[in-house]
């Protein structure tokens, strides 16, 4: 396998142009969608199977290190994590990792049952109803493969995307928040940059300014399978109960009717 | 713009009063790259945009008070004793002496000595200083007399205090502290601060004198031709530069040559006597404006017939020609044809209702674009029947940048060429081809005209390259850049240029008509090889390395390829800089001098010197950087139509009468009287519009969405037109978020949505709450049609035409407006 390739997104330079969210549609030939209200900036409010980047506009009151309001400004996108549901979900084999560690959908193979879609963590994968197919981001595997970086990184004019080899970003991003520290932003912290961390660290990592929870990202965000066994034996209980309760039902009954 | 947007990341401190990020997010990779090393970036607006977010600290001023907020900064400099001295009292006016009979508005309840009550203008007379036995100016260079343009700088601004600012423009105290004290701190050797701005400051009826404001601060700081500091001055679009340069404006000639006025400007002689003055580099000005007749006119063009001067249209007065003059001429039936080239006047300039009204009575329209715009439908306006409207209506499809070769001129005044990447669809054209095609057949027309007049536009050359009507751009950019028109030599008789062959500086060019030049400050953009070959300086690529941060190899900025305006200020008196950190040029005597004759000494460093490069510090004049001024020296003191000193005045329509004096607005504005209620004006303090609105522009969408709106990508990124109002302000009227409602000015209404914020607050002006609201202008009746969001209400339908009285820009950033619930 090659070195991972990685993209880090660091919400702190990123001033929500969306240069990347046009970028990746234009690439990608993503068509057109009817926006809903969001409330603010943001369309879309969620990924779709047209939108794999998407930009998020956060009013966060008195997030400032100065005490005024923030306006938290993030590009998201696929995370490709190193432990991905959507791969261990997909029953074809239509989802797999390519040699620079990203997750990718061969649109040729998927059969569009939408494990995938319901094993995402954070709701990245979405379903096309026109090709019957899961979509997301495909970390421009065409332009990867050619030598180039991903569409949006491509377009983003402040370097808030950066593309290149996971280590090597993963240390900058390091240095980063400790700057970033220094400058009053107390909670600024990295986001799936830790390998050793949830779903074995993610692929598209970011740099947030603020907790998790903030940017509607999961705190601590688990691959829906690891609740099998657990949830098999809740199963397999609830069945022993109800298999009780039926015999107590019947014995009774059995009980009445003599 | 004195700077370059790639030096901003040299500033200590940045304050943006545009919204940089949204409207410039290329330019301002260069401002995260500042505060990746530290630097602190202070935005002031009334809104908290997207440039907030990435701000240390967001200050929220009420629209329309720009120079009460920047006096306020003045007065704090000088009072805390901030202001950098010894470049004030060198590199300024500061220290020159005013006559005794010039007054402030400190003395004349808000006006300046020599108001014309009836007139509605100023007599200039006391504007001037006290000169000496030899004509110039009296200095002091302690600046104690009275008399001197710092103290009365200083009497003028001294009641701008920070109590005032609180009241006038609704930032409360300690914010204005905080930001005054980080912001005066860029002054001095050690430190930088540059300030940007864009139509926030110009769309007012005192714009020029709000970016005086904000220059006199950059002065008093020390701030200017300096690394990291500068006035940033952030333009409309892609290539504004560029048409301002080459002036497709109706009161100047290429290269910032007076248009010539009817009566003052009879000949060529009397034009150049009254336009050149007496100092500074514009003593050039006649071989500017002779080598550009020669440029319009070729070989017609000769010293007995005055160059051509005589075919050049005139202007009958100052106060006759601008987009606003224009439309109200079109409502009014004067105007009776109009030719619109890439611009969509029925949704982007002020008083849109009344520019389509206007438009729908001319005898002809034609519309140069690359969608058909409301412009080019404007016989078909919603709710218009198409046979009330007379106006026969013409559209030509043109070609966008991609589909033609050519240059932009950025910003920082940098021209970059760009190749066509895919060849035109159908019957679609480029500009130049169309000017060109249009002009031949107008020759072709006029070719038996007898008229005097005539000659000049019949010899003109309208042909570039080998096919007609076909221009080659380069060789457009060849007759900008200027050429010899016959063989010239030097006093030895050396030969420096063959007939024909691009002239390498504008230094070279003469009044006698031996060279011509399209735009004097564009000469150098092409140059010839050795071996004959054109090259073309504006499609250089090198980019910026350890030894050249400024990219000198990257296109080519006019003038000379100078990156930074005004550097010789980055140097002492001496020519040493200011300090290591920001050095940029100086005086290196030991460097050879410009003949080996010569004494040793040169101006030496990172970028090409704005100044005589061998003109020693210790020289008269070696120590006077600002060499475009016939001083030569930066102006505190500079006479405009309405005054020579920034004064505050409240917009036309404003919620409170004027705090600071008894003048409510400027009292030189232009306010034009137009027929049939067309530009009804709210009085102070109106009951029925009690709000300020201000109108702008977002990132996703481009001026009048001409080239967005019909782009589903661009255009599904905002769900409808919107107006961002507060939470304060939805609760009084009952908004909710995502609600329609209407926005009315006494001019007409819009129908928008919602958008209850947080980044939208009330202000506190002198004890009461005042509601400010914001529409940005994109919208129109077009767009894609699977897109419904893309299609909306006209937001200029509300502004009014209303102007500055120096160049009539109108006022779209601070008006007054009332917010009613629902579709009313």
């Amino acid at each position: 396998m090659a070195r991972t390739l990685a993209m880090f997104t660091d919400t702190s330079l990123c001033i929500g142009c969306r240069a990347c969210q046009v970028a990746c549609k234009q690439w990608n030939e993503l068509g057109l969608e009817v926006p809903e209200w969001t409330g603010g900036y943001q369309n879309h409010a969620h990924f779709t199977d047209k939108t794999y980047r998407l930009v998020r506009f956060v009013e966060a009151p008195g997030a400032k290190p100065n005490g005024d309001l923030a306006w938290l400004l993030m590009s998201d996108v696929c995370k490709h994590c190193a432990q991905a549901g959507c791969l261990d979900a997909c029953p074809t084999g239509a989802i797999y990792r390519t040699e620079f560690g990203t997750v990718n959908i061969n649109q040729d193979v998927c059969n569009g049952c939408r494990y995938c879609v319901a094993s995402c963590p954070f709701g990245v994968v979405s379903f096309n109803e026109q090709t019957g197919t899961a979509k997301k981001c495909t970390f421009c595997n065409d332009r990867i493969h050619n030598g180039l970086g991903p569409a949006c990184a491509k377009a983003c004019p402040t370097d808030s995307i950066q593309f290149g080899f996971r280590d090597e970003l993963v240390a900058k991003a390091n240095k980063r928040v400790e700057t970033l520290k220094g400058m009053g932003f107390k909670d600024a912290q990295l986001y799936g940059a830790d390998s050793g961390g949830f779903l074995g660290g993610l692929n598209a990592f970011f740099l947030l300014l603020a907790k998790p929870a903030t940017y509607n990202l999961p705190d601590n965000p688990k691959l829906p399978q690891r609740n099998v066994v657990v949830d098999s034996l809740l199963s397999i209980g609830s069945a022993v109960l109800v298999g009780l309760g039926a015999m107590l039902a019947f014995r009774e009954r059995g009980k009445g009717g003599r | 713009m004195t700077t370059n947007l790639i030096d901003l990341q040299h500033s200590d401190v940045i304050m943006a009063t545009s919204n940089m990020a949204e409207n410039h997010p290329v330019g301002f990779q260069w401002v995260m790259k500042a505060k990746e090393r530290g630097a602190k970036l202070i935005h002031v607006d009334p809104r908290y945009t997207r440039t907030s977010a990435a701000a240390d600290i967001h200050v929220p001023l009420r629209s329309g008070t720009n120079i009460a907020f920047f006096g306020g900064l003045m007065s704090y400099a000088i009072q805390k004793n901030l202001y950098f001295k010894d470049y004030v009292v060198h590199y300024t006016n500061a220290s020159f002496l005013l006559d005794p009979a010039f007054k402030t508005p400190t003395d004349l309840n808000g006006l300046f000595t020599g108001f014309d009550g009836t007139k509605k203008s100023y007599d200039r007379a006391s504007w001037k200083y006290q000169l000496d036995g030899e004509g110039n100016p009296k200095r002091d260079l302690s600046l104690k007399d009275p008399q001197t343009v710092f103290q009365h700088l200083k009497r003028h601004y001294s009641r701008y205090t920070p109590e005032m600012v609180e009241k006038v423009c609704g930032i409360p105290k300690a914010k204005f502290e905080e930001v005054a004290k980080l912001y005066c701190g860029t002054s001095g050797p050690d430190k930088t601060g540059t300030i940007t701005y864009a139509l926030n400051l110009t769309q007012h009826t005192n714009g020029v004198e709000n970016i005086r404001s904000l220059c006199m601060l950059q002065l008093l700081l020390g701030n200017i031709g300096r690394p990291g500091g500068g006035v940033t001055a952030l333009r409309g679009h892609a290539n504004v530069q560029g048409a301002t340069d080459l002036e497709l404006l109706y009161h100047e000639l290429p290269g910032y040559l007076a248009m010539p006025l009817r009566d003052a400007h009879p000949d060529l002689k009397t034009y150049l006597e009254k336009e050149t003055p007496k100092g500074g580099f514009w003593t050039n000005k006649p071989k500017f404006m002779v080598s550009l007749l020669k440029a319009f006119y070729d070989d017609a063009a000769t010293k007995d017939n005055e160059f051509g001067y005589q075919w050049i249209p005139k202007r009958a007065s100052a106060d006759a020609y601008s987009h606003q003059h224009m439309f109200v001429d079109m409502y009014n039936g004067i105007i009776k044809g109009f030719l619109a080239d890439g611009q969509n006047p029925a949704v982007g300039g002020p008083n849109a209702k009344l520019a389509r009204a206007a438009m729908q009575r001319l005898d002809w329209l034609v519309v140069v674009d690359i969608f058909l715009t409301e412009t080019a439908e404007v016989w078909k306006e919603p709710g218009k029947d198409p046979k009330e409207v007379k106006t026969e209506v013409f559209f030509i499809p043109a070609a966008p940048a991609a589909e033609k070769d050519g240059s932009l001129t950025n910003t920082m005044r940098l021209i970059q060429w760009h190749e066509k990447a895919v060849d035109p669809p159908g019957d679609v054209q480029t500009d130049a081809q169309f000017i060109c095609t249009l002009a031949h057949r107008l020759q072709k027309m006029y070719a038996s005209s007898k008229k005097e007049r005539d000659k000049g536009f019949r010899a003109a050359n309208f042909t570039y390259g080998a096919k007609p009507d076909h221009p080659e751009m380069v060789e457009v950019l060849k007759e900008v850049n200027g050429v010899a028109t016959e063989d010239i030599t030097d006093k030895e008789g050396k030969v420096l240029y063959k007939k024909g062959q691009p002239i390498a500086s504008f230094a070279q060019l003469t009044d006698d008509g031996k060279t011509t030049s399209g735009c004097w400050i564009y000469t150098g953009v092409t140059v010839e090889s050795p071996d004959g070959k054109l090259i073309n300086k504006a499609a250089s690529r090198k980019p910026a390395d350890g030894t050249d941060y400024l990219a000198h190899g990257w296109g080519f900025s006019w003038p000379a390829n100078r990156r930074i305006l005004y550097n010789r200020a980055s140097a002492d008196l001496h020519g040493k800089p200011w300090s290591e950190k920001k050095k940029l040029i100086w005086w290196d005597p030991a460097a050879p001098g410009a003949k080996p004759e010569d004494k040793p000494g040169k101006w030496v460093g990172l970028d090409v010197p704005d100044f005589n490069a061998f003109l020693a510090p210790d020289a008269k004049n070696g120590d006077k950087p600002f060499i475009m001024r016939a001083d030569l020296v930066g102006g505190f003191f500079g006479p405009l139509n309405d005054g020579p000193f920034p004064e505050h005045y409240e917009p036309i329509e404003s919620p409170t009468k004027n705090l600071l004096s008894r003048q409510q607005n400027n009292p030189v504005a232009k306010i034009w009287k137009v027929p049939d209620q067309k530009n009804e004006l709210a009085p102070v303090g109106s009951k029925d519009y009690p709000y300020v609105i201000t109108t702008y522009r977002l990132t996703e969408h481009h001026l009048s969405g001409v080239m967005s709106r019909y782009l589903p990508m661009l255009a599904e990124l905002h769900h409808s037109h919107f107006a961002e109002i507060s939470h304060e302000l939805a609760k009084e009227l009952r908004i909710e978020n995502g609600e329609k409602i209407t926005v009315l000015s006494p001019r007409g209404k819009v129908h928008v949505t919602a958008m209850v914020t947080n980044r939208i607050k009330p202000f506190i002006i002198d004890g009461k709450t005042v509601h400010q609201i914001g529409v940005p202008w994109h919208w129109g009746w077009k767009g894609v049609d699977q897109l419904p969001g893309s299609k909306g209400d006209i937001t200029n339908d509300l502004s009014a035409t209303v102007g500055d009285p120096n160049v009539y820009i109108q006022e779209t950033k601070a008006f007054l407006c009332n917010v009613k619930k629902g579709v009313v």
